[in-house]
């Protein structure tokens, strides 16, 4: 099955990340397709590479990165919703006059449109938040 | 893109405490372009996303409730009400924008968009869809 994620919690908040992941490997490793991963609302902040998480926790953040380099998954961070939040990849920092930039490997910023498109390429849908 | 799917965006949150309802709005607005069967639906304390008279000036934030009045120029014509929600909060339809769209095929007829549902048939609602966003 071909499969959409939305996540829409940030990181350590909330344990949506935490399950989106969780969701997203366990359907790998079932076989199944994921056409996008979608970050919307907080759930822009899982892509952020300047987070720093203590030694002994879980980085969601390269867990992110590493789950989707190895399977070639399209994580796409919102961009009207990582406007508003500060994460900036090249592209937005030039457009937006930013001094730095913070997108994490693995990821890129695009339009709500690729969301659209996910829930009609896809399968299903999965929506993970609040 | 040839296939169309039913989407329903279901809006559960009141409109500013959380930013929820604005960016599922702006969701539903780009979601027009890609010509699919959009509906909405309003339940839980989402309901109060609709009522009319909001007036934000204290708080500090955009009031985007005009844009909901604007629904119906997008062809987004079904939005779903449900009838427990308004009741346990006190609210009635007179509570609410009066939305409507424009019927080209009856010379224009404003028609009203909301449509005021039980819980178990916003169920059957849901049901029918290929696609349900939650927010």
């Amino acid at each position: 099955m071909k499969f959409t994620i939305q996540v829409n919690e940030g990181p350590y908040q909330h344990q949506s990340a935490d399950s989106a992941y969780h969701f997203a490997k366990a359907a790998l490793e079932k076989g199944h397709e994921i056409f996008r991963i979608f970050f919307y609302h907080d759930g822009v902040n899982n892509g952020t590479r300047l987070t720093t998480p203590p030694q002994d926790d879980r980085n969601i953040v390269t867990r992110w990165t590493e789950l989707g380099q190895a399977h070639d998954i399209d994580m796409v961070v919102c961009v009207a919703a990582a406007q508003r939040r500060g994460i900036v990849d090249d592209g937005e920092a030039e457009r937006n006059g930013k001094d730095a930039t913070n997108i994490a490997p693995g990821f890129r910023i695009s339009g709500l449109g690729q969301l659209v498109e996910g829930g009609i390429q896809s399968d299903r849908l999965i929506v993970f938040g609040d | 893109m040839s296939d169309t799917k039913k989407f329903l965006f279901i809006n559960r949150k009141a409109p500013y405490g959380t930013i929820y309802a604005w960016e599922s709005l702006e969701v539903v607005l780009i979601s027009a372009a890609f010509e699919q069967d959009v509906s909405l639906a309003f339940m839980d304390d989402g309901v109060y996303q609709l009522t009319k008279g909001q007036d934000t000036s204290g708080i500090g934030m955009k009031n985007f409730s005009p844009t909901y009045a604007a629904l119906g120029d997008y062809e987004i014509t079904k939005i779903y009400v449900e009838k427990e929600s308004l009741e346990e909060r006190g609210l009635t339809l007179d509570d609410l924008q009066h939305l409507v769209w424009e019927d080209e095929d009856e010379d224009y007829a404003e028609k009203d968009s909301i449509r005021l549902v039980s819980r178990a048939e916003l169920g059957d609602v849901m049901a029918e869809q290929d696609v349900l966003f939650n927010f």
